[in-house]
C-alpha cells in the first residue's frame, strides 16, 4: 500500500448528473477531445478543467451522464486524461458511448458513495480495484470486460476497427 | 429459458444467454435517419473498411423532409450521394422511420434491430429487440454486421383491467411513466404483460414500447401473440414464418402492477415525462397549439379518434391544430375514408408526413411563452422550439378536445354515447 506517489485525485460529483452538465450542447460544436475538455463540468464544477491532472479520477453518483445520446459527454471527459469515472450506476447511452469512445467507466456504489472530492484514489481497470488511500478503504468494483479493455487500450471501437475486426473482441 | 429479452439472444446466439452477461450478437437490421445518418458516414469512413451487408442498412428521411433549410438539404445530399455511392436499397421517405420499418415489414418477432433513434425501442411492441444508439455505433454495425450488448434485466409491468371510456394506452403508459420516473427503468428491459396488454390492438401496444424510452429502458417488449401475427400478415410486408417467442420461466427482477380499469385521463405535464397528472388537475389551461401526430400516435386509429371529436366542430380561433399523419399509407387511408376533410372543416393543418413538429425544426414551432398539447413521446424543454415554451403531452381524443376548446379540456365530453 506504498503508492502515495501517484497522487491521482478525485473529483466528487452529484447524484443525475446530466450530460448537459458534463458539457454544455453550446460547446458541442467540435468533437476534438481536448478543445471538448476545456469546457468539461465548467458550470458545475469550474475548478476541474483548469486544475485535472492526467490520472485522476472522476467520481459521480447515481444515474451518471443521464440526458442526451451525444457523444460529446464522454469524449470531453476523456480529452481531460482522468484514469477513469467511477459512478453508482450509468445512464444507458452514457455507458455505451463511454465505452465505445474509449473513457474506462466502473460501477460501485459504495465507493462512488464514501470517496470524498480530493480524496487520493488508486484504480486497477483490469481487476477493478479501487484503493482510497486517504481513507484507506478498498472497493472491488466490476472489473472491466477484456473487450472493454481492449476498446478502451485502442482508444474507442472506431479505432480498435481500424486494425481489428469485431470478433476480436471478444 | 428466461425473460423475453434472454429468450431473443438466446435465440440468437444459439445458447443459454442470461441477464448481465455481454454477448456480441448479430443484427438483423441497422436504422438510421437524416438527423443521425451523417455522423455514422463519418465514423464509417474513418474505419474505413467495407459495408459488410448493405441489405441490413435501412435509411429513412424523416425528421426533416422535405428540408426546411439549407443544412438539412445539404445534410440529406450527403447521405444520397453515399447511398448512391454504396448501392444502399432500403431508402424511405413515407414517413416516421419507426412506423415506416413496422410497415415496410423490417419488425419481426425475435428480431435485433438497432437504431440512431432513442425511439427504436418500438420495435418491442412486436416481439423484437429495438434500441437506439449513438451514431458511431451506427457506422460500427455498418462494417461489423454485429455489436456487442449488455443482456439486460427485466422489470415485468403487468397492468390488468379495462380502461373506461376516453381513457387509452396512451394515458395508461402516461401514468405508468409517472409512476416509474424518468430513470425507472435505466437499462433495464421493460416487459409489459397481463389481461390489458393481450386484448389491445398492436397500434395501442406500440405506444408502450415507444415510451419505454421515457422510462430509460434498454428496450420494451410485448411477446407476440395471434394478436401480433395478424397485424403483420394484414398490415405489413412482413412475410412468415413467425417466431412465436415467449418468456420461459422467467426471473424478474422488480414487478410492476397497473389497473388500468383506476385511472381517469391522463397528461405528462411541463417539463418533463413523469411530471404526471390526471386531466382533470390540468383542464382549462390556454393551449397555443394542439399537435396530433409522431411515432407515438399519428396513426391511423389514432388520427380516426381525433376527427369522430373534431367532426361537425372547429377548432378554437386562436389556436393552431397540426395533424401530421405518421405515414403516407396512414395519410391516404384517413384521406380515402374522409378523416382529412373532416380536419380540413374544423380548420386544422395538415402537416406533411414525418416526425413534423415533435423535433422543433419545422411544422410547427412553438414561440418563447406559448404552450402546446400534443401527442408526442417527451416534453423536454426547447423540443419544439424555444426553451421559453412549454409542452404537454396526451390522448389523440383529449389533443382533439384540447383544439376545440383552445384549453386543455376533458375528451369525455365529445364523445358519442
Amino acid at each position: 500500500m506504498e503508492k502515495a506517489a501517484t497522487k491521482n485525485r478525485a473529483w466528487k460529483f452529484g447524484d443525475n448528473l446530466n450530460t448537459d452538465e458534463i458539457i454544455p450542447a453550446r460547446y458541442n460544436i467540435t468533437i476534438v477531445e481536448k478543445e471538448l475538455a476545456e469546457h468539461v463540468f465548467c458550470e458545475v464544477y469550474p475548478e476541474f478543467a483548469p486544475n485535472v491532472k492526467a490520472g485522476d479520477v472522476v467520481v459521480g453518483g447515481m444515474n451518471f451522464g443521464c440526458g442526451s445520446s451525444r457523444e460529446h459527454a464522454p469524449i470531453a471527459i476523456k480529452g481531460s486524461q482522468v484514469k477513469c469515472v467511477i459512478a453508482g450506476s450509468y445512464a444507458r447511452i452514457f455507458y455505451r458511448n463511454a465505452i465505445n469512445i474509449g473513457l474506462p467507466i466502473l460501477e460501485s456504489v459504495e465507493a462512488s458513495r464514501e470517496i470524498q472530492d480530493g480524496d487520493e484514489i488508486d484504480v486497477d481497470l483490469a481487476t477493478g480495484e479501487i484503493r482510497n488511500l486517504t481513507q484507506g478503504k478498498t472497493y472491488l468494483a466490476k472489473p472491466l470486460p477484456k473487450f472493454v479493455l481492449q476498446i478502451v487500450q485502442a482508444g474507442g471501437i472506431v479505432n480498435f476497427l481500424k486494425n481489428n475486426d469485431i470478433e476480436d473482441l471478444m | 429459458m428466461g425473460t423475453l429479452i434472454e429468450e431473443i439472444f438466446s435465440r440468437k446466439l444459439g445458447r443459454t444467454v442470461q441477464a448481465g452477461e455481454i454477448v456480441l450478437s448479430d443484427v438483423d437490421y441497422i436504422m438510421s435517419h437524416d438527423n443521425t445518418t451523417p455522423l455514422a458516414i463519418k465514423a464509417w469512413r474513418e474505419i474505413g473498411k467495407p459495408i459488410k451487408d448493405k441489405n441490413k442498412i435501412v435509411i429513412h428521411f424523416d425528421h426533416a423532409y422535405p428540408a426546411p433549410n439549407l443544412a438539412a438539404a445539404e445534410a440529406q445530399k450527403r447521405i444520397v450521394d453515399f447511398m448512391k455511392a454504396q448501392d444502399i436499397q432500403n431508402f424511405y421517405h413515407q414517413g416516421v422511420c419507426h412506423q415506416v420499418m413496422i410497415e415496410e415489414g423490417y419488425v419481426k418477432p425475435g428480431y435485433v434491430i438497432i437504431g440512431g433513434d432513442s425511439h427504436s425501442n418500438t420495435y418491442g411492441a412486436f416481439g423484437a429487440f429495438g434500441t437506439g444508439f449513438g451514431s458511431t455505433e451506427i457506422g460500427v454495425a455498418w462494417v461489423a454486421g454485429k455489436t456487442w450488448f449488455r443482456v439486460p434485466e427485466t422489470i415485468l409491468v403487468h397492468i390488468i383491467g379495462a380502461t373506461k371510456p376516453g381513457v387509452y394506452a396512451k394515458d395508461v403508459m402516461i401514468h405508468i411513466a409517472g409512476v416509474m420516473g424518468m430513470d425507472g427503468a435505466t437499462y433495464r428491459s421493460v416487459e409489459f404483460a397481463g389481461p390489458y396488454i393481450d386484448a389491445l390492438p398492436m397500434v395501442e401496444r406500440i405506444i408502450f414500447s415507444n415510451m419505454s424510452t421515457e422510462i430509460g429502458a434498454k428496450c420494451g417488449l410485448i411477446a407476440p401473440d395471434q394478436t401480433t401475427i395478424d397485424y403483420l400478415q394484414n398490415h405489413t410486408r412482413a412475410q412468415g414464418p413467425f417466431d412465436w417467442i415467449k418468456p420461459v420461466n422467467p426471473r424478474y427482477e422488480r414487478l410492476i402492477e397497473i389497473d388500468a380499469s383506476s385511472l381517469e385521463p391522463q397528461v405528462a405535464c411541463h417539463p418533463d415525462v413523469d411530471n404526471v397528472k390526471p386531466l382533470a388537475e390540468v383542464a382549462g389551461l390556454p393551449i397555443d397549439e394542439v399537435f396530433i401526430g409522431t411515432c407515438t400516435n399519428g396513426r391511423y386509429e389514432d388520427l380516426e379518434i381525433a376527427a369522430s371529436l373534431l367532426k361537425g366542430r372547429k377548432v378554437s380561433r386562436f389556436t393552431r391544430l397540426i395533424v401530421t399523419p405518421a405515414s403516407t399509407t396512414i395519410y391516404q387511408k384517413a384521406l380515402a375514408n374522409g378523416l382529412i376533410q373532416v380536419f380540413m372543416d374544423a380548420g386544422a393543418t395538415i402537416g406533411v408526413v414525418g416526425c413534423g413538429a415533435c423535433i422543433g425544426r419545422h411544422g410547427g414551432l412553438l414561440a418563447p411563452k406559448e404552450r402546446a398539447f400534443t401527442t408526442m413521446n417527451r416534453n423536454f424543454i426547447g423540443r419544439m422550439g424555444s426553451p421559453e415554451a412549454e409542452i404537454y403531452l396526451g390522448s389523440p381524443a383529449a389533443a382533439a378536445a384540447t383544439a376545440i376548446e383552445g384549453k386543455i379540456a376533458d375528451p369525455r365530453k365529445y364523445l358519442e354515447g
